[in-house]
């Protein structure tokens, strides 16, 4: 069990406001990806946010470009989690190749707002908020694999490690 | 066997497997792997990886195209760092600056063929479905994965079938169809789905109109898009004829269904700041614009070209008008037929083929406070490089016919 702030956002939050595609080809460090995240959405996030923080969001969550720094940019600035009604596709297989964990809980967003702070079980698929637990469904094996990896980089590396060996 | 969607053929056959099944995971090999402007990126998660040649180089296509000439000498970096990368590994689809936009410039090269599988490091390449193929959009990491390993997991999606029928009213596109199917069922509406198409609508369609409701399908949430390619697809693709169109069953499994008269829609117009803000047209009448944007994968084909030019012959525009066709076989078109010289003797300002000011890179940001009419696909905020900069979406009559009055105006006034 862990605890995390919340951060909570709305319905088809798009990739555009969590990392604006004019710096797409200029910014490259993880500071300068991080001090840029939600900049179009919300500019309180990137200078208060945590490590450990969380996102909570509606329905369809990172829809628009593929552009991975939508993912990474939280990622830089601390966040390992990102709890949604639901995600844009490509979005989440984003966050799974960059290690970072998407759980989809529809109900959560309905009792938490930014600020609040949550138990997270990820073993047993559980959330507790407020006195209310939800539950969420575990990740298919082979998904699932890829996060214990720590994402798809890692999991490649050490496939190319056991090559060369 | 029968009851397959197209997506479940499409994904067997790019996995080596006689059948599978909506919510299977497969490991697919795609025909082409396509990434653009980010391709310096992912050559260095590939280095990362630890992977050192890429496993398929025929099946790479590189385009430059999402900022295009480099505008700062960062982007120019990248681009070179892109064209050494090209020589050292051997890609041979490799389209320099000024080519145009990569899923034009696929098609027209016949890279990507009915019943084939294309993944692309962008969004939007669900535009494939025009052409009867499968294409879905991956992040950068995966397209570093597929040049290192030649694969990569795939979960069968569930399709949803929309059905088209009758034929468009004049000055209505398939922009607008698009645009009611957005604001009709939101842009959750097919999310993680195969989205199907079927009608009567669609092979009377002419082909520059039809990549539009794929491409705009990436704003549905569609995994990929579909047409049913026809007599039509196959002539354009002579002399190539080694693919297999693939065709849903008959009694394939659908999770949803939606049907639209084309025959009786009304040119439609996305408000800001989201592409499922859809209103008929004549709700939106007189709004002033600074500037209109005639360009994008979506709708900077010859067509769209040929349709502005009909409307503004022999008017000046009153606000800022920008011109990027899809690519230099568009611009070479238009030049060869006088369009491109309508276009500029109204007022527009022409630019190099690529993706423009679409997201924020350059060639027409607009100032704070300043209001876009674009043929683009999406409208979100900040998306054209200014935060408070509105951004309407509309077909390419509604731009031309806005940019003469400098205000929203109805294209059905201009048509002779």
């Amino acid at each position: 069990m862990s605890t995390h702030r919340c951060w909570v956002y709305g319905d088809s939050v798009n990739t555009d406001v969590i990392f604006p595609g004019r710096y797409t080809y200029t910014l490259t460090t993880p500071e300068d990806i991080a001090a840029r995240a939600l900049e179009d959405l919300d500019p309180t996030f990137a200078a208060n946010v945590q490590p450990g923080d969380v996102i909570v969001a509606g329905n369809n969550w990172g829809c628009g470009s593929s552009r991975e720094q939508a993912v990474t940019t939280l990622k830089y600035a601390g966040v390992q989690v990102i709890i949604a009604a639901s995600f844009s596709r490509i979005y989440f297989r984003n966050c799974v190749n960059q290690g970072v964990l998407p759980i989809v809980c529809p109900a959560l967003r309905d009792v938490v707002t930014t600020g609040d702070v949550i138990e997270l079980d990820r073993e047993a698929g559980r959330i507790i908020a407020r006195e209310h637990e939800f539950t969420f469904p575990c990740l298919s094996p082979s998904v699932q694999a890829i996060l214990d990896a720590g994402g798809l980089v890692p999991m490649l590396q050490q496939r190319f490690k056991e090559q060369l060996s | 066997m029968s009851g397959r969607t197209f997506a479940e053929k499409a994904l067997a056959r790019a996995a080596g497997v006689s059948d599978c099944r909506a919510g299977d995971i497969l490991d697919i090999t795609p025909d082409i792997m396509l990434s653009h402007d980010n391709s310096a990126a992912i050559r260095r998660i590939f280095e990362e990886i630890g992977a050192s040649r890429i496993v398929y180089p025929e099946r790479v296509a590189i385009t430059l195209d999402h900022a295009v000439p480099a505008p700062t000498t960062k982007h120019a970096q990248n681009h070179a760092e892109i064209r050494e990368w090209v020589r050292q590994q051997g890609i041979t689809h490799f389209f320099e600056v000024g080519r145009g936009i990569c899923h034009q410039v696929l098609s027209e090269e016949s890279l990507v063929l009915p019943g084939e599988t294309i993944l692309g490091a962008d969004s939007h390449t669900t535009h494939f479905g025009w052409l009867g193929a499968f294409g879905a959009g991956i992040g950068r990491t995966e397209m570093a994965a597929l040049w290192a390993t030649g694969e990569l997991w795939i979960r069968v999606p569930e399709a949803m079938r929309i059905t088209l029928t009758g034929s468009l009213p004049p000055a209505v596109t398939t922009k607008d169809i698009s645009l009611r199917i957005l604001g009709d069922l939101g842009v959750e509406g097919g999310i993680y789905r195969s989205v199907e198409f079927a009608g009567d609508t669609i092979s009377a369609l002419p082909l520059d109109e039809r990549p539009v409701i794929p491409n705009m399908m990436a704003e549905f949430g569609a995994k990929n898009a579909y047409l049913p390619p026809d007599q039509a697809i196959f002539d354009y693709l002579q002399p190539r004829h080694d693919y297999v169109p693939l065709y849903p069953d008959p009694d394939a499994e659908y999770a949803a269904e939606y049907r639209l008269d084309a025959g009786q829609l009304e040119p439609q117009i996305a408000l800001p700041d989201r592409p499922d803000n859809v209103v008929p047209l004549s709700q939106v009448i007189g709004q002033p614009v600074q500037q209109a944007f005639l360009g994008t994968c979506t709708n900077a084909r010859f067509d769209d070209l040929k349709i502005a030019a009909e409307i503004l012959r022999g008017h000046k525009v009153r606000c800022r008008l920008i011109v990027i066709p899809a690519s230099s076989q568009v611009f070479l078109k238009a030049l060869h037929t006088g369009i491109i010289e309508t276009l500029v003797e109204a007022g527009a300002a022409v630019g190099t083929p690529g993706c423009g000011p679409c997201m924020g890179n350059h060639m027409g940001i607009p100032a704070p406070a300043e209001i876009t009419i674009s043929t683009a696909n999406r409208n979100f905020r900040g998306r054209m490089g200014t935060q408070d900069a509105p951004i309407y979406l509309a077909s390419p009559y509604v731009v031309a016919a806005s940019a003469i009055r400098g205000r929203i105006t109805d294209p059905r006034e201009y048509l002779s």
